[in-house]
């Protein structure tokens, strides 16, 4: 049986992670993710866990020392933040082309400059297509559930591809909370041995990342795609199995309050409580107002997504990160081409919030929501805002 | 075919495009865009071997009489065995077509 804990979100991942049996952790500190690996460095060093922990001298060569170990048939981890997740994204594409199974947590923080170590999701946003399977934990029991359900999709032989475990710095990576964490029997029923399907060996000598020319790269990236879009099912398979052991439910797009809202406001993250609230309140002022709240970023979900929102009259977008020049955020411009796709012309407005550190309050969420509504009762064409830009 | 020209569709590529198996680039036709070719004069060749050494795809065998002989499947016409030959016994012919 698994007990209840207090304990810090950070602490929480690297003990999760420790019963999945990790082969190989490399890893370099970065606020605000060091206290997960450092707690993993110290489950190895005290010998509470057979692994290999690395102590790399850059992000760079922590995404390196892990594609290697992948590669030859080892169950790895690494975390970072921001500027470290920058460095490293050169061999992030590279892990997810070569379809190692990798497992990373991500305390999104904010890109410099000016340099910033607080929460957003610029890092998120920039990791967007290096061909990872990306999830989005909003509390500290779904960053425990959300890491073993990454081991468990990304060395499913129908997916073979790294996942991310993105977590808000701060708000959830520093926080003390009350979390479920399951015991070695549990983690072990949910999650097989990894049996990887090719790896380094030289009794049988193969190439991992050889050239490939313009013959070959087409068809490689095409592939790529077709596991990517493959995972989808493989992922809610995996969150249904998760459910039936655990007793948690999780899906790719998730809502509160949703089914008879005529305005639903969009959130990714930690916000996405704060958002609840903000509901609650608009609910018992007799607003129509729901929450839809993205779980799994990549894939994408659009068709789920599109599904859902098509239901409401409004959609108030909120993006934690810029996408300068395109008049929006990088996740509304991913929801509006979604919807487009699909023949629906919601009405969408879109708020950047939250940058580097900022708080998203209740009220702003009440904010946005009014201003919504009064948008589309008035007319007024779609937009985008920079929420509390002092002028 | 296919492993001739690395023409293949997304389906049959191996898992992240690795090569399963050893020595595949020997497979490979190198010396499909060539637009000359080395062509050695056996009467002004001594068997030194100089092509064989400074071949970078590795195009020259030496034959039994102890000549060098260029396989036109690797050679890309660089022209270095030619400019190499110490008896100017390689001349660079263009392709016809």
């Amino acid at each position: 049986m698994g007990k209840r804990v207090g304990m810090e979100v950070s602490i929480a991942a690297a003990e999760v992670v420790g019963l999945c049996d990790v082969d190989v952790i490399a890893a370099y500190p970065i606020t605000p993710q060091t206290h997960i690996v450092e707690h993993l460095s110290e489950l190895v060093a005290e010998g509470h866990l057979d692994a290999e922990f690395v102590p790399v001298e850059s992000e760079h060569s922590a995404m390196s020392t892990c594609v290697g170990a992948a590669a030859a048939g080892a169950r790895t981890f690494t975390s970072t933040s921001s500027q470290g997740y920058a460095l490293m994204a050169e061999i992030c594409y590279i892990a997810s082309s070569l379809r190692l199974p990798i497992v990373m947590a991500v305390a999104n923080r904010a890109l410099s400059a000016p340099i910033n170590i607080w929460n957003d999701h610029a890092d998120m946003m920039m990791a967007r297509d290096t061909g990872w399977i990306q999830t989005v934990a909003e509390n500290g029991q779904e960053v425990v559930d959300l890491l073993l359900h990454a081991y468990r999709v990304a060395e499913d032989h129908r997916v073979l591809l790294p996942v991310t475990v993105n977590l808000d710095g701060f708000t959830l990576s520093h926080m003390i909370e009350p979390i479920w964490l399951p015991d070695k029997e549990e983690v072990d029923r949910y999650l097989p041995p990894y049996k990887p399907k090719l790896r380094l060996d030289p009794r049988n000598p193969m190439t991992f990342g050889p050239v490939g020319m313009p013959e070959v790269y087409t068809e490689a990236k095409k592939a790529q795609d077709e596991a990517m879009n493959g995972a989808l099912p493989v992922i809610v398979e995996a969150w249904k199995e998760f459910e039936k052991l655990f007793g948690r439910a999780y899906h790719p797009v998730e809502t509160y309050k949703a089914d008879d809202a005529d305005l639903l406001l969009l959130t990714v993250g930690s916000v996405s409580e704060t958002a609840m609230t903000a509901v609650d309140k608009m609910r018992a002022e007799g607003k129509k107002v729901g929450l839809v709240h993205l779980r799994l970023w990549r894939p994408f979900p659009a068709k789920e997504l599109v599904d859902i929102l098509k239901q409401a009259k409004a959609v108030a977008v909120v993006d934690r990160a810029m996408a300068f020049s395109t008049r929006s955020g990088p996740l509304c411009v991913e929801v509006k081409a979604a919807l487009f796709d699909h023949g629906i012309s919601s009405y969408v407005q879109n708020f950047i919030a939250g940058l580097g550190g900022r708080d998203v309050t209740v009220e702003d969420f009440e904010q946005m929501a009014a201003k919504t509504s009064d948008a589309l009762a008035k007319g007024l064409p779609m937009t985008y805002e920079i929420v509390n830009a002092r002028e | 075919m296919a492993k001739e020209t690395g023409i293949v569709s997304w389906k049959e590529l191996a898992l992240g495009c690795t090569l399963t198996e050893p020595g595949t680039a020997a497979q490979l036709k190198t010396g499909d865009w060539r637009s000359k070719r080395p062509v050695t004069n056996y009467e002004l060749c001594n068997k030194c071997g100089q092509c064989y050494i400074f071949c970078p795809d590795m195009v020259y065998s030496r034959t039994a009489e102890g000549y060098y002989e260029a396989n036109y499947y690797y050679c890309k016409g660089c022209g270095i065995c030619a400019r190499e030959c110490p008896k100017d016994a390689i001349q660079m012919v263009e392709e016809e077509n």
